[in-house]
């Protein structure tokens, strides 16, 4: 069993020809000397440092600005005065903005705003359980049906009733949106190369460039409010479905797409008939991405006055209050496991499939940040194929069942539009027993645990912070920052070169340029210095948890629920603990990117694991090689492809928390985008930064993919 | 399998179909018990909605959540408030979604912008608060080294406040990325032998801070006053040379104090002119530090809600908000 199917990969194993542009130009097992090569540039590059370092690092103060920088301030300031009688910004930019608007709004008086002239929703809490247990019922089956009523129930119960319905009708509408959009793209972008190569620069300008530098320009053009925070929320959750669906349509074995097409049935019915229906699993796997990507985006939709969860968890960071933080933010983690439970449950439900935990089926096709096609929280998945058996009934005796069913739901939607204790969640004050369990305990508890140990390790982990600091960051980013612009360029292209062969060449060359021409070359290399070693922190952990995960069925179970809490959960929760652990800098800023990073690349390594061959490790061990043998030697370099696609992703996720860094004492990138979108005389430093990020993710992103490509074989 | 799989779709366009229809059946149906209670006080009319943006920091939460609590109290307004950064805030009085701001903190480039250029806002006057920004050092630093309050002191300890992030330089942690700060120019021009480190955030700041105290480790860093961390420590602020009128105009030589600032309040053009009692109550509203700091400690360090956190406020303070109501008819 493989879990880790790269496109040529599984060509290969059908034995299906690659197209030209999907092989490595090398030949099979050709040795390269790749070592030699890394170890002799790296020897150049720190000679010519020692006699040029210090010139020419193109180094920018805080407050600095280049002629680039003032011209994206005009253009700003031109749509601020002139936007609103413009056709296109205040035209067709305002109308969509309005419609927008008007759109969650009529959800919201639905389900979180007291209607028009009333002091509730149109549904109250009963009603809203009734209807949601009913439609994951029919679509998911039981369990997923239990699982959502105690998510709702605990929204409840904790007190964020209506902001977890904002985040939902946010995330919902997001999501609907996108397979709007997306999927018509997804088919385009399957059917013609150059349509798919046209759009892909987009998608991953989309993905990598982070949200707070075009927070700012979106409140300008969509209004401040639920518009912007819906548009940003669909612009960062529409490349994986558009990605995947491309990826599962060209996944159609072609053999059928033949026969199929030799039957005589046209383009469309081919499309409808055919392909569709058999990407359509891996098409629900990006609705499931997308909606993971959107819930990323609640906590920024609340810079925009977009509602929601984002609120209580800014409003914990804004009193340095973690329970305060946290709570909502566990709030989004349970949102999370759901959605993406319910998602895989529907899926596996109309489709009885053999196969067992597609656990990441991505590739270098589709790699870029947040794109791994990944299914959320197996420990509470596993169960849900045999659960979601359905009951011998035909079709017909299934609807009957279905509207049976619905006459309860109607009636309690009723009742919570009638008495207002089911319409407001109670506040179950002099009940018994349940009265004391409320968030303001659990914010306690929080913090009470956290207070602790602070008190007694912050001096150990403050002195792992300097250590580390000295060690590794210091001399790396002196290596990469006090190197002049010119030599640490020609170093990149070689190092790129080396790894990734001459097509990393085209994308190193022009990212550089790109990173140059912006103006802020030095503190793209101080970030770059902090991204590696975050990157060669986080596969160091992975290794270690991933190989004990993927060894031991027992450590997997236990270990995958705080992965899936890491993946999820707002970064913006573990600031302050992180803060009070390791003192603001840029450690901090590599903790926090460690945190958010280790979870994807730890499930990747594990499943390389598990998908080396058995009967092979048994061989190993049957001619008495010890544990560690089998590990060293056996496992980890047959898992070789999962380590460097782990690697890939860790190295992107790291990449998308800059920002956050930067909030933490990270400086350089991260800390510019966010003063560029809280000052407005640095609004196009921020910008630039932003492009410089994205520039960064592109090149680190097609290095990684060329090495990636030339390792698998 | 592929009939199967299609007959599934089909299954769930149906069902979500029939959900979607229910609730649009359901919405249109209006709210049928629930109207009768919408009533909130004859006032409610005559002041209409009242949009206040909330920018994030306590102290603006307190400015906030007193004059929201008042203006529905006592007016009837329908407030809501508006989250979002000092930017986002100003750029919504432009385009008519938020109505007030009730703590600026100069800002003299938005304020060229959205004031005297495109006239859509105007200035309502000063909170009373005095806002400070400054160098500051923790308590214990200033009991065991008195005169590090002085600036000319800073290099004589410079060695104290080295981090992994300063090299062999002392560290001058920068912060919160909304503020202008003039500490690379004040390091380089007052010869300072110090490294600006920038933390990213108000948190950031609060929590070295809070470490620094505990451990008894060395700290200087840019903060601000009003600031509910106050009543929780004690800050010792360092005195950089005085600020005199001007000695700021030039940027890259600028070689004194931060200037004091005296914080004020901004509303929409149209809210003004529309003559809502709410545009007086902000016009007439004002406070002391003091007063906002006890608000801002109800919310941050004693977890209350901000609304309760005005109330209490608010009838402890009857004389204060008595004046706020003055002209507009409210009794």
């Amino acid at each position: 069993m493989s879990d880790l199917l790269t496109p040529q990969a599984e060509a290969r194993e059908k034995g299906v020809a690659l197209s030209k542009e999907e092989q490595p130009y090398v030949e099979v097992g050709r040795d390269r000397h790749t070592g030699w090569w890394l170890l002799g540039t790296v020897a150049v590059w720190l000679v010519l440092f020692a006699l040029f370092h210090g010139h020419d690092t193109r180094a920018l103060g805080l407050q600095n600005t280049t002629g680039f920088h003032e011209w994206l301030n005009h253009r700003r300031d031109w749509i601020q005065l002139h936007g609103p009688d413009n056709w296109f910004f205040g035209g067709v930019l305002g109308h969509i903005g309005s419609g927008a608007t008007n759109l969650v709004t009529a959800f919201q008086n639905l389900l979180s705003l007291p209607s028009l002239g009333g002091v509730v929703p149109q549904i109250g809490w009963l009603g809203v359980i009734a209807l949601a247990a009913w439609v994951t019922w029919a679509l998911a089956g039981p369990r997923s049906t239990a699982l959502v009523v105690v998510a709702l129930l605990v929204f409840g119960i904790l007190g964020y009733w209506a902001d977890s319905m904002d985040t939902l009708i946010l995330t919902l509408l997001a999501v609907a949106i996108c397979c709007l959009i997306g999927l018509p793209v997804g088919i385009a972008m399957a059917r013609s190369r150059s349509v798919s190569a046209a759009i892909t620069p987009f998608l991953d300008g989309m993905q990598t460039m982070p949200a707070f530098a075009y927070l700012t320009p979106f409140a300008l053009l969509f209004g401040i409010g639920s518009a912007t925070a819906l548009i940003i929320t669909l612009i960062y959750a529409i490349p994986p479905l558009i990605r995947i669906t491309e990826h599962g349509l060209r996944s159609v074995p072609e053999t059928t797409v033949e026969a199929a097409r030799s039957m005589g049935l046209t383009r469309g019915q081919l499309l409808r008939q055919v392909q569709l229906p058999m990407a359509r699993r891996t098409i629900v796997v990006g609705i499931n991405q997308a909606m993971m990507a959107a819930l990323s985006m609640a906590t920024f939709a609340t810079f925009v006055n977009g509602p929601g969860l984002g609120n209580p968890v800014n409003l914990g960071l804004q009193n340095n209050n973690v329970g305060q933080a946290a709570v909502p933010g566990l709030v989004i983690v349970v949102m999370a496991i759901t959605l993406d439970r319910i998602t895989t449950a529907a899926s596996e439900r109309s489709e009885v499939l053999s196969r067992s935990g597609v656990a990441s089926v991505s590739g270098p096709g589709v790699m870029l940040a947040g794109v791994v096609l990944e299914k959320l929280p197996r420990w509470a998945t596993e169960s849900a194929g045999k659960g979601a058996k359905q009951p011998r009934l035909t079709p017909a005796g299934r609807w009957t069942a279905r509207l049976v069913w619905l006459v309860p739901v109607l009636v309690a939607v009723y009742l919570s539009r009638t008495f207002l204790g089911l319409a407001n969640f109670p506040t179950r004050q002099g009940w018994p027993f349940i009265a004391p369990i409320d968030r303001r305990s659990l914010q306690k508890l929080i913090n009470n645990v956290t207070n602790w140990l602070v008190d007694h390790i912050d001096k150990l982990t403050l002195a792992i912070k300097n250590d580390v600091t000295r060690v590794l960051i210091d001399p790396l980013q002196s290596l990469l920052a006090s190197s002049p612009w010119w030599l640490a360029a020609l170093a990149l292209v070689a190092l790129g070169y080396v790894l990734g062969g001459w097509k990393t060449l085209a994308p190193t060359v022009v990212s550089l340029a790109v990173i140059y021409l912006v103006g802020l070359w030095n503190d793209t290399m101080v970030t770059l210095a902090m991204t590696l070693i975050a990157t060669l922190l986080v596969m160091v952990i992975a290794v270690l948890l991933g190989v004990a995960m993927g060894r031991g069925r027992r450590t997997d179970t236990f270990i995958r629920p705080f992965l899936d809490a890491f993946q999820v959960i707002p970064p913006f929760v573990y600031l302050v603990p992180a803060l009070a652990f390791f003192g603001v800098g840029r450690f901090t800023a590599i903790v926090a990117a460690i945190a958010y990073a280790v979870p994807i690349a730890t499930k990747l390594v594990a499943d390389g694991i598990r998908g080396v061959s058995p009967t092979t490790v048994e061989a190993v061990r049957s001619v008495g090689s010890t544990r560690w043998q089998t590990i060293g030697k056996v496992q980890l370099p047959m898992a070789r492809e999962a380590l460097v696609l782990a690697t890939n992703q860790g190295l992107l996720y790291v990449l998308s928390m800059v920002v956050i860094g930067g909030l933490v004492g990270g400086g350089s990138l991260g800390y510019i985008v966010v003063s560029g979108f809280s000052q407005d005389q640095l609004f196009g430093k921020g910008l630039a930064a932003a492009i410089a990020i994205t520039a960064l993710g592109i090149m680190l992103d097609r290095i990684a993919r060329h090495t990636a490509a030339r390792a698998g074989r | 399998m592929a009939r199967g799989a299609l007959r599934g779709k089909t299954r769930m366009i149906a069902i979500v179909a029939s959900v979607g229809l229910g609730l649009a059946g359901l919405a249109g149906c209006g709210g049928t018990v629930k109207s009768a209670s919408g009533d909130s006080g004859s006032g409610a009319k005559k002041c209409g909605n009242f949009r206040i943006a909330m920018n994030p920091w306590v102290g603006y939460t307190a400015d906030g959540a007193v004059v929201g609590y008042v203006a529905k109290h006592d007016l009837g307004c329908t407030v809501s408030y508006v989250n979002g950064k000092e930017e986002v805030s100003w750029q919504g009085m432009n385009s008519g979604t938020v109505d007030t701001i009730l703590e600026n903190w100069g800002h003299a480039d938005l304020t060229k912008k959205y004031i005297t250029q495109l006239k859509s806002v105007v200035d309502a006057g000063q909170t009373g608060n005095k806002g400070i920004i400054g160098w500051y050092v923790p308590p214990w630093m200033a009991e065991k080294y008195p005169d590090i309050t002085d600036w000319k002191n800073l290099n004589k300890y410079a060695s104290l406040f080295k981090t992994s992030e300063s090299g062999d330089k002392g560290q001058l942690l920068d912060g919160d990325p909304s503020y202008v700060t003039n500490d690379e120019a004040l390091v380089k021009n007052l010869k300072l032998n110090y490294k600006v480190v920038v933390g990213g955030s108000e948190a950031g700041l609060i929590q070295s801070f809070k470490s620094a105290e505990k451990n008894k480790t060395a700290l200087l860093a840019y903060f601000y006053e009003p600031q509910w961390f106050f009543s929780e420590m004690k800050l010792v602020k360092v005195n950089l040379p005085a600020y005199t009128d001007g000695c700021d105009a030039d940027a890259a030589k600028v070689a004194c104090d931060y200037p004091p600032y005296n914080l004020n309040k901004l509303m929409s053009k149209k809210f003004a002119d529309s003559g809502s009692p709410a545009a007086t109550l902000v016009k007439n509203f004002q406070w002391t530090n003091d007063d906002q700091n006890e608000v801002a400690e109800y919310i941050a360090k004693d977890g209350m809600s901000n609304e309760a956190a005005a109330k209490k406020w608010v009838d402890a303070n009857q004389d204060k908000v008595k004046e706020w109501l003055k002209g507009t008819g409210a009794s």
